[in-house]
């Protein structure tokens, strides 16, 4: 968290914040679902990044590349496929993994395109789901998980220890990790370093192929 | 924006220019090894080059079109170039930033050297000797005008559709030349539907008598072909959506005439586009320049030329258009494909319009911001 104590805060996401602050000066990344391309505007103008973003709605395309970001528009399970081994230093997916049907397959995909993986996404086990789920025996609707179970774009429901369990049996080593608590569009959070599992609303990992 | 009063209140005026080449006896080699010579090109440039000659833009036309993309070349003139609403003093590609050059294809009929043209040798017209172009031989031509321009690299190409097929021959051809490009609603090999479309234009001219294979420069010409070639060529290039919207099934006059005459607004239409054609294009050029398109297969030999290591530092813009049938955004997204793999900097775009294959050809504010947002960042980046 080094840089981002003594900075003005960005205007972006706080997860966000801290996977900049993780991405080193000059990187190439790829940013999926970069959205109105918040994250690749910061690494471009703050640490001289050349950033790639994959978004699928047209207009947020159109925002990125008229602030003169490089943007594709297309679905980026299909997407990361074309590139090349090795293509970017650093590959980003942000609050988007609980919606991917094959997560592992995607996650191999983007260990070959991408030197690193950085993966950020809600801990369905913070202790106000467990509350809510245990008390009121309905499925957890909160700030960072705001949907009905008949709406939500959520199809996968993970926790921090969950994930980390995934990554041990697939083979893939944590560079670096971090549990933060945030709601889903926030500007603030802070991290959270004692019962990640429980107190943490968001768990971000730097994922690496074991060589 | 850098559009002031002044600018709006008078009309930009610009100048055809012609620039010959590729002399006698060695001309320039075509793609078909015949040699071709000598060559003019016309042209028109807008704005100025900087000392450094690194602000260059090079707009590639479309089948039909000519050098004249944007301004009048009098005040009176009844209308402007064919993309007026793009080029221009503070518009999308702002001439007060860029060096734009328009430069009509070899083999067209509006200035350059084609069918239509005089054969030096024989002082006749060309006619059916012309030799077979192909996109590789009028993207080569070009080459020849940036040359004599003293510009060593183009900070952007664009073009759409078989403009579009030109910027991807550029890229193939002088990717060292290049610093980016924006291929808009095209290609990079002609499918057979579009083939298709382009043999039953060819069939139309071919069949009328005053075709004469191709030798009609002492008669009429084939004035009902060319019209019927282009009745089919605008039936592409409008969307199902388009042309509902336009016409729907609406009569030109108060009852159906239950003859085989026309009826209906759209074959008004249509019969308005063709009449309006056979004035200002000749059969023959058409004959050429959509087989020249037909030709068009940048995997040709199984390697896809856009894959390619001198084009990774080359970025590009790739636009497709939702009701584009004709070039189907199937085939912007083959074209993005193949340029991922250089690791070249690509971005794409999928705009939603109704007009179908021509919708880059009309006023549209998300293609306006796409391409000056691109071309700014590219500014940004090599010129300032």
């Amino acid at each position: 968290m080094n840089t981002l104590n003594n900075q003005q805060i960005p205007e972006m996401r706080f997860d966000l914040q801290v996977i900049a602050s993780w991405i080193e000066p000059e990187a190439t990344v790829l940013d999926l679902g970069c959205g109105n391309g918040d994250l690749l505007a910061f690494l471009k103008n703050h640490k001289q990044v050349s950033g790639t973003g994959i978004e699928q709605a047209e207009e947020k395309v159109a925002r990125c590349i008229e602030r003169g970001l490089t943007v594709l528009q297309g679905d980026f399970r299909f997407e990361v496929s074309d590139y090349p081994e090795d293509r970017f230093d650093v590959v980003i997916l942000s609050q988007t993994l609980q919606q991917i049907r094959n997560p592992k397959e995607l996650l191999v995909d983007l260990l070959r395109i991408g030197k690193r993986v950085i993966v950020s996404f809600p801990n369905f086990a913070h202790w106000s789901s467990r509350l809510q789920f245990f008390f009121l025996g309905t499925a957890p609707v909160n700030k960072q998980l705001p949907y009905q179970w008949y709406d939500t774009p959520n199809i996968r429901v993970i926790s921090i220890r969950d994930f980390k369990t995934f990554l041990r049996i697939s083979g893939v080593r944590t560079a670096r990790e971090i549990a933060i608590n945030t709601h889903s569009q926030d500007y603030r959070g802070k991290e959270i370093h004692y019962l990640k599992n429980l107190r943490a609303t968001y768990g971000i990992m730097m994922l690496e192929r074991v060589t | 924006m850098s559009c002031t009063e002044h600018d709006q209140g008078k009309s930009l005026l610009v100048e055809r220019k012609f620039y010959t080449f590729a002399e006698p006896p060695d001309g320039m080699l075509l793609e078909s090894g015949t040699r071709l010579g000598p060559i003019t090109l016309a042209y028109e440039t807008i704005g100025e080059l900087n000392a450094e000659r690194t602000n260059a833009v090079l707009v590639l036309h479309a089948f039909s079109g000519d050098s004249h993309v944007a301004g009048r070349f009098q005040e009176n003139d009844d209308r402007p170039g064919w993309w007026d609403h793009m080029v221009g003093p503070g518009k999308p590609i702002d001439t007060n930033k860029y060096f734009v050059i328009c430069s009509n294809i070899l083999g067209s009929c509006c200035g350059s050297t084609g069918p239509a043209s005089i054969n030096p040798e024989t002082g006749e017209f060309y006619g059916p000797d012309f030799p077979m172009v192909t996109i590789q031989d009028m993207v080569r031509a070009q080459k020849y005008l940036i040359d004599h321009l003293g510009i060593k690299k183009i900070l952007s190409l664009i073009g759409g559709s078989v403009g579009g097929m030109q910027v991807l021959r550029w890229c193939a051809d002088f990717p060292e030349m290049i610093r980016s490009a924006i291929p808009m609603a095209t290609t990079a090999r002609h499918s057979a539907q579009a083939i298709a479309f382009n043999e039953v234009a060819r069939q139309a001219i071919m069949a009328d008598p005053e075709w004469n294979y191709g030798n009609y420069y002492d008669g009429p010409g084939p004035n009902h072909g060319l019209s019927v070639a282009r009745m089919i060529g605008h039936v592409t290039y409008l969307s199902h959506e388009a042309m509902r919207e336009k016409f729907g099934r609406r009569l030109h006059s108060s009852s159906l005439s239950f003859d085989v005459g026309s009826d209906f607004q759209v074959e008004s239409y249509l019969h308005h586009q063709g009449r309006k054609f056979v004035d200002r294009f000749d059969a023959n050029s058409l004959l050429y320049i959509t087989k020249a398109a037909d030709f068009f297969d940048l995997e040709r030999g199984g390697h896809n030329l856009l894959v390619n290591d001198a084009l990774s530092d080359v970025c590009f813009l790739v636009i497709s258009f939702t009701t584009d049938w004709l070039y189907p955004t199937y085939q912007s997204r083959d074209i993005v494909s193949a340029l991922k793999k250089n690791g070249s900097d690509v971005s794409f775009c999928e705009i939603e319009a109704q007009g179908g294959h021509d919708s880059f050809l009309v006023p549209n504010e998300r293609l306006n911001s796409l391409i000056s947002g691109f071309l700014e960042r590219m500014y940004n980046e090599y010129v300032e």
